[in-house]
């Protein structure tokens, strides 16, 4: 079996790009932002003798009277509304904690999802007791964000058909900045893979299934073997997804679509390869721009 | 130590460097991937790795969650091969608790810790290869991997140590300096505001030169300031150009 070697220092970095955002207004920790005190304290600055300093280094953002700074890379900072995918990590009273990769863990109440039995009914203590029946320890979901806590951690629901419990997939954790808000984050790709872009940067990715098991809240599970061609497209679509994820390529249906249709004059486990990773990543970019 | 001229007559130090000097210092940032923050120096022959993760929940006993703000958790390890006579613990022993505390109790006076109650910053410093100064490079490590994580500091905390040499104050000790006998100085600040948030003394040193000795390290640390800002601004720029050549 042939085995692709390579020396760590063959490895190149990528900062071949020549590219200077001369607007951007660049500060780092301690920075004085302004010494005007008509301005507002946004996420990212701190006052101090009547300076606006910043917190973190990042890029400066203003709306109107407000200055934030946006560092690079932060935790997920729920939102409500937001579709995320998430791991249980505890199952409490009344409530499962689950993992969001937000600050904090999450709680998805038990008031707060669709139970197997479908229509809207009191949950009794008989559903309490078969709380770990529904969704045990290490068990994947799909939800969205219900509220924010003042502390900051998240009250998840799963109210609808299209969330619930994930069965057969793949899970790929990404940055939460690289998914792009959408008004849908399922999709169905016409590569035969279905890909949920949780905005917590936690993706699935799953085969398509068809209509009748999909509207179960995902309860009734399908372990039947997925045929090798799904799970083909499925790792091709994993490998693509990695890929515009390590070149800071934002993540939605199309940039996927397209990095996965450039990617299929190479055999899946060659997208692992850095230089293949760039060249798919390059032409995807190319087709982003021509149309956009 | 007889023989071993620390400070010729010249003027120059043992390494070849001036009395102000700094030790060259290199640094990376980013060099986890499943870290949220991570960085890299090298302080001459000192080099060491810093990772940060969190705030994340409380992990461990949940008697330590603080419900105003954020536990600072720290973890200082020399690797066994970092010294000259191999280490037979990396972690636990005395010293490396003591440096563990003094972490902890840095990065509580620079990190903003109100903004995230009852949750949990680790950091975790390696010292892969020691020649002095372990407490600075890992103070001036972790800062750069706490900027990485995005997570909010009032400034950077930079570090520096100085010594008293044959009548001279000198910057940015080596191991062969620091053994050698003489007064050792550390310290960490905020640059900017020049507030102290660690001093240390070892050893003994005239009431008339610290004044003298402290300048030095002052200098030193704003030097190191500007040396790490250069290296975080340029992150961030080679980042965002990945980011906005992307945006369509």
């Amino acid at each position: 079996m042939a085995v692709d070697v390579r020396l760590a220092c063959a490895r190149v970095d990528r900062k071949e790009l020549p590219f200077t955002n001369d607007q951007a207004h660049l500060v780092t920790p301690g920075d004085v932002i302004t010494t005007d005190t008509g301005f507002m304290r946004g996420h990212g600055t701190y006052m101090e003798d009547e300076k606006l300093h910043a917190s973190v280094s990042g890029t400066v953002e203003r709306v109107n009277k407000l200055i934030c700074v946006k560092p690079l890379k932060t935790r997920y900072n729920g939102e409500v509304g937001d579709v995320v995918v998430a791991r249980v990590i505890e199952v409490g009273q009344r409530r499962w904690k689950v993992d969001t990769n937000s600050r904090l863990d999450s709680v998805l109440m038990l008031s707060s999802v669709n139970l197997p039995g479908g229509e809207l009914r009191r949950r009794s203590e008989e559903d309490e007791r078969m709380m770990r029946d529904y969704l045990q320890e290490g068990d994947l979901i799909s939800a969205e964000v219900q509220s924010v806590f003042s502390d900051g951690s998240l009250s998840l629901h799963t109210r609808s058909l299209k969330y619930g419990k994930l069965g057969q997939g793949i899970l790929l954790k990404v940055s939460p900045s690289l998914v792009k808000r959408r008004k849908t984050h399922f999709h169905n790709l016409p590569c035969g893979a279905s890909i949920i872009l949780g905005n917590n940067g936690y993706v699935w990715i799953a085969p398509i299934l068809n209509e009748d098991t999909e509207n179960t809240g995902g309860f009734i599970q399908n372990l039947e073997p997925v045929a090798a061609v799904d799970r083909e497209a499925m790792a091709r679509l994993r490998n693509c997804v990695l890929a515009l994820a390590e070149h800071k390529m934002m993540l939605f249906d199309t940039s996927v679509l397209y990095a996965y249709e450039e990617s299929t004059k190479y055999t899946v486990k060659d997208l692992l390869k850095p230089e293949i990773m760039d060249e798919v990543v390059e032409l995807t970019r190319q087709r982003l721009e021509a149309e956009g | 130590m007889a023989g071993l001229e620390l400070l010729s007559d010249q003027g120059f130090r043992i390494d070849g460097r001036r009395p102000h000097e700094l030790r060259r210092i290199q640094c990376r940032m980013g060099v986890f991937g499943q870290a949220e923050g991570s960085a890299y120096v090298e302080q001459g022959n000192t080099k060491v790795l810093a990772a940060v993760y969190g705030p994340h929940e409380i992990r461990g006993s949940r008697g330590k969650m603080q419900p105003d703000k954020v536990l600072i958790n720290c973890q200082y390890s020399m690797a066994t091969f970092s010294t000259g006579e191999r280490k037979r613990r990396p972690r636990g022993d005395r010293k490396s608790q003591e440096m563990t505390k003094h972490l902890q109790q840095t990065f509580e006076a620079a990190v903003l810790t109100h903004l995230y109650p009852r949750s949990q910053i680790d950091i975790f410093v390696e010292v892969l290869q020691s020649d002095g100064g372990n407490y600075c490079a890992s103070v001036n490590a972790a800062t750069l991997a706490i900027i990485d994580a995005g997570i909010p500091m009032k400034d950077y905390v930079c570090a520096c140590s100085a010594s008293y040499i044959e009548d001279n104050p000198v910057v940015d000790i080596n191991y062969l300096e620091e053994s050698s006998g003489s007064a050792e100085l550390i310290m960490a600040m905020l640059p900017k505001s020049e507030q102290i948030v660690l001093l240390q003394m070892n050893s003994r040193l005239h009431e008339d030169n610290l004044s003298k000795v402290m300048d030095m390290a002052t200098q030193g640390c704003k030097d190191v300031h500007s040396i790490l800002d250069t290296a975080v601004r340029e992150h961030l720029t080679s980042s965002i150009a990945l980011q906005d050549s992307s945006v369509t």
